[in-house]
């Protein structure tokens, strides 16, 4: 098992690194660049200062391997920093945001906390609607629940989560007014009252990326246990004498669940992504708005960084779910 | 399809077996006909519906509510929101056709050189794997946004934002084709009329386009079918983030975007945009499902 993980390991490392000369290229050799905005009536002196002053003017490679440096090194070397008062950064350059001149790091830090409360809760309440719905749903195949089941999931996949959301904005919060329609992000919770406020503004965001996973785990769920139900062993637990309750929630589920943890895993980077949607539709302050707003504004930095960082979080995740299924499920290993 | 309303005990061709068995896929029927409905409403309907524009009346029709003249009102510049949606729909749904055959051809070509050649197998896979871990909607947005204006000073803003999203699409979905059809030819060329044809000869140009060609079609096209879907939702999002299409050359997704500022007074312009995207990719995908049954000769005959 040691051996697998750190072969996988030493395999994502390749793989990050060519992720991350894509994404710097592609932003760098891109046309549309800041570099190529710089207005003419500028004078050519000053124009080179201006590029000179955000380090544009050194060869591509040059650039690429600086950045790699300051996010490998310099920036978690900022972080211990931080935490254990070391000098280890001092006087290294830190990654800016060209719009805001602050370090990148500092901005998603800020940024992350809003994600993963939001972004968080809702894949929690899509597993806790998923799991149930697709256990019975196969357990009672072709039944009238597992029908609609197979409805509820369908639409899931195919309504796209800036309708639903909008849909949600319209009907809770337009018409019937139990929700507001904006995420405050400076709401504070110190007391019970701001505690509910806070429930009642992640109520939205959190159902439109909750109902759109359920749909896609329980499908998951249901095929799982309807490969397992007709397995041996549940017939010889059935011989036993055993309860159906014992049978189904200790022998079948169990057996279910490995291969829907790891799809649980292999989700979670594709939720970053498809946060990006919900937190612009609901002004959630978080680092998919963040994205957003600094393509708009062409900071190439900020850009870079945090596409790379949805990147990482993919190839993550990918080993979690690898490690996880090789630990959950002794026939697969490697060794 | 062939049509099956006659159907005496001749010799069943593929087509019509498939069919038959498409046929019993409920939700695939009800795809089929909600998505031709729409196909009809996009591609016919302007030639029925089309209300004169005149600029003097902008000011005076703009923002109407649904009467005779135009059943889902007007926009806030007065044009009908009935014939935009017949235009924005024609956008939509060739961006989800020319993206998935992009994705398609490309996937497809992989898919059969790292299958067929053993030697381009380790690389072209690992080129799949590295394109599935990259973050694609954030990469989408950033190339929408590095290419836009330089296509569109090339060839137009309205071709220019089509090539550069259809070709953007199409060049991130392709990984999952590539992954089936090389599973295929992998199995395919180990089969004996595959070994045959090499041993009288024939290069490997002509084996695979006489003989795993053919025989990858069916879980391509199902790869289709979806992949359509998936283009429409990957276009929509992308005009829904404001990196898609310019306004006068709609889909609907813009159209939903552009709702979204008059969401509270006038609802029903975000959820038509919605409504037809939403019911496009649902009937879609059940298609696809229908698809992959009848396809899958495992499963026929059940």
């Amino acid at each position: 098992m040691l051996t697998f993980t750190l072969r996988r390991l030493l395999l994502a490392i390749p793989t990050l690194l060519v992720i991350s000369l894509v994404i710097f290229l592609l932003v760098d050799l891109a046309p549309g660049s800041p570099m190529s905005e710089i207005p003419l009536t500028v004078p050519p002196e000053v124009r080179q200062k201006m590029i000179e002053a955000l380090g544009a003017d050194q060869p591509v490679f040059v650039r690429y391997l600086l950045w790699l440096r300051q996010f490998f090194w310099v920036e978690p070397a900022y972080l211990i920093d931080g935490w254990f008062g070391t000098t280890w950064s001092e006087g290294e350059q830190r990654i800016l945001s060209w719009q805001s001149r602050s370090p990148v790091f500092t901005i998603i830090g800020q940024r992350i906390p809003q994600t993963l409360i939001v972004i968080g809760t809702a894949y929690l309440v899509g597993i806790l609607i998923a799991l149930p719905i697709g256990i019975y749903s196969a357990y009672r195949q072709y039944s009238l629940f597992d029908q609609g089941g197979t409805l509820f999931a369908m639409i899931g996949f195919s309504v796209p989560t800036f309708f639903s959301g909008t849909l949600f904005i319209i009907i809770f919060a337009v018409w019937l007014g139990w929700f507001p329609t904006k995420y405050d992000t400076q709401l504070v919770v110190n007391d019970w009252n701001s505690f509910l406020e806070q429930m009642r503004q992640m109520a939205l965001p959190v159902m439109t990326l909750g109902l759109a996973n359920a749909a896609a785990i329980s499908r998951y769920m249901r095929s799982s246990m309807l490969d397992n139900m007709t397995m041996d062993y549940v017939r010889t637990a059935r011989a036993k004498g055993m309860t159906e309750r014992t049978v189904v929630l200790k022998h079948v589920l169990r057996n279910s669940l490995i291969p829907v943890v790891t799809v649980i895993a292999l989700g979670i980077p594709s939720i970053f992504g498809g946060a990006i949607i919900t937190e612009n539709l609901f002004g959630v302050n978080g680092i998919g708005a963040a994205l957003i707003g600094a393509i708009h504004a062409s900071d190439l930095p900020m850009v870079q960084t945090l596409a790379f960082i949805f990147a990482v979080l993919i190839v993550l995740f990918n080993l979690i779910a690898d490690i996880l299924y090789g630990l959950l499920d002794p026939r697969i290993r490697y060794d | 399809m062939t049509d099956a309303s006659s159907a005496p005990p001749k010799p069943a061709s593929a087509a019509r077996e498939i069919w038959q068995q498409f046929r019993t896929h409920k939700g695939a029927l009800f795809g089929l006909i909600v998505l031709g409905f729409l196909i009809l409403f996009v591609l016919i309907g302007p030639l029925f519906w089309d209300p004169p524009q005149r600029l003097s009346d902008t000011i005076r029709m703009k923002n109407q509510g649904p009467s005779w003249t135009s059943p889902f009102g007007t926009d806030q510049l007065g044009r009908d929101i009935l014939l935009r949606m017949m235009l924005a729909g024609r956008v939509s749904l060739a961006v989800g056709l020319v993206a998935m055959v992009i994705a398609i051809v490309f996937g497809t070509l992989i898919g059969i050189l790292a299958g067929y050649f053993r030697r381009l197998d380790g690389p072209l896979m690992r080129l799949t794997d590295m394109f599935l871990a990259l973050p694609l909607i954030p990469l989408l947005l950033v190339m929408v946004m590095l290419f836009r204006d330089k296509i569109a000073g090339l060839i137009g803003p309205e071709l220019g934002a089509f090539i550069l999203i259809v070709f953007a699409i199409g060049i991130t979905s392709w990984m999952a084709t590539a992954r089936i059809v090389r599973g295929e030819v992998l199995t395919l060329k180990e089969r004996e009329y595959v070994l045959a044809a090499r041993s009288i000869g024939a290069r490997p140009n002509r084996i695979i386009r006489r003989h795993i060609l053919p025989n990858v079609v069916s879980p391509v096209m199902v790869a289709a079918t979806l992949g359509v879907a998936e283009a429409i939702i990957t276009e929509s999002v992308l005009s829904f983030l404001g990196l898609g299409f310019p306004p006068d050359f709609p889909t609907w997704g813009r159209l939903l975007f552009d709702g979204l500022q008059y969401m509270q007074v006038y609802p029903e312009r975000v959820v038509w945009p919605g409504l037809a995207i939403s019911l496009t990719v649902l009937s879609v995908n059940y298609i696809g499902d229908g698809l992959r049954d009848a396809l899958d000769p495992r499963i026929r005959g059940r």
